[in-house]
């Protein structure tokens, strides 16, 4: 169907375009959940292409990659929480969470 | 590489381009829950069910609930008063992330010939991934249960209400 050698090929381009896409969101939006926002992207991209290559190396069953994707998933989940907890900090102080009105770093 | 693949392929990267370009930021929310979903589907379409399930669960379960939140407590979904949501320095930006996605897709398609082809099924039980998590990847378990309770705690004393900050 393709004129890929193999479908890996096809796996490690969406997670190319979807980790640029996450960057790009979180390097011009202007909004910080935006930018929060930007970088879960890129790290889902960086999961898949963990699975990916867990999947189409030979011996899956050693279960390296899937074990780092878990791993990987509760580290952008604490970091989710921080990074939004944050944001609200912030809100609460300067009234904003316009990253280009949050110049300084003492409230 | 089949029909489904494409299809979930397409959801997906047009669920990340609306997350990042739509001005309202529930409507981005909603395009993120997107993008976990098919994620989660491309790892089903992988044969790797437990890390399907995982991502819908914290994601879709908990990640987009946790963005709605933060949305709705700081009043972001309305646009801001002087137009635009992008930042003065866009153009850069932009730039950046396509050259950076253009490294990458050289990249990937330059080593296509030296990529690894197993076409073997992988049968991987959740037995199996029970028993590598708590015997040879027990002690990331036990670093990961501590940030875990660290991030909980953190999270809650940075968004906590200060002494004297009554509203």
């Amino acid at each position: 169907m393709t004129g890929f050698a193999t479908p890996l090929t096809g796996y490690l381009l969406v997670a190319a375009l979807l980790f640029a896409i996450g960057l790009a969101g979180a390097l011009t939006r202007r909004n910080a959940i935006l930018v929060l926002i930007g970088i879960e992207l890129m790290l889902n991209a960086a999961n898949l292409n963990l699975i990916a290559f867990w999947r189409y190396l030979p011996h899956p069953e050693a279960l390296t990659g899937m074990i780092f994707a878990i791993f990987s998933i509760a580290v952008a989940a604490a970091e989710a929480a921080v990074g939004l907890g944050l944001v609200i900090s912030i809100h609460r102080h300067a009234h904003t969470t316009d990253l280009d009105e949050m110049n300084r770093m003492k409230g | 590489m089949s029909f489904v693949f494409w299809l979930l392929a397409a959801i997906t990267v047009a669920g990340g381009l609306a997350a990042v370009l739509l001005k309202n930021l529930v409507h981005c929310a909603l395009a993120l829950t997107v993008v976990f979903a098919g994620l989660a589907l491309l790892f089903l379409q992988l044969d790797a069910q437990f890390a399907g399930f995982a991502q819908i669960l914290v994601y879709v379960g908990a990640v987009a609930i946790l963005v709605v939140f933060a949305i709705l407590l700081t009043r972001s979904s309305e646009t801001p008063k002087d137009g635009g949501v992008f930042s003065r320095t866009w153009g850069a930006g932009l730039a950046i992330s396509a050259a950076v996605f253009a490294v990458l897709g050289w990249v990937v398609l330059q080593s296509e010939a030296g990529l690894p082809r197993e076409i073997n099924v992988p049968n991987v039980t959740v037995l199996q991934i029970g028993n590598a998590l708590m015997g040879r990847y027990v002690l990331p378990l036990e670093i990961v249960a501590l940030l875990l309770t660290a991030a909980l705690i953190g999270a809650v004393i940075v968004a906590m209400h200060e002494k004297g900050d009554a509203k």
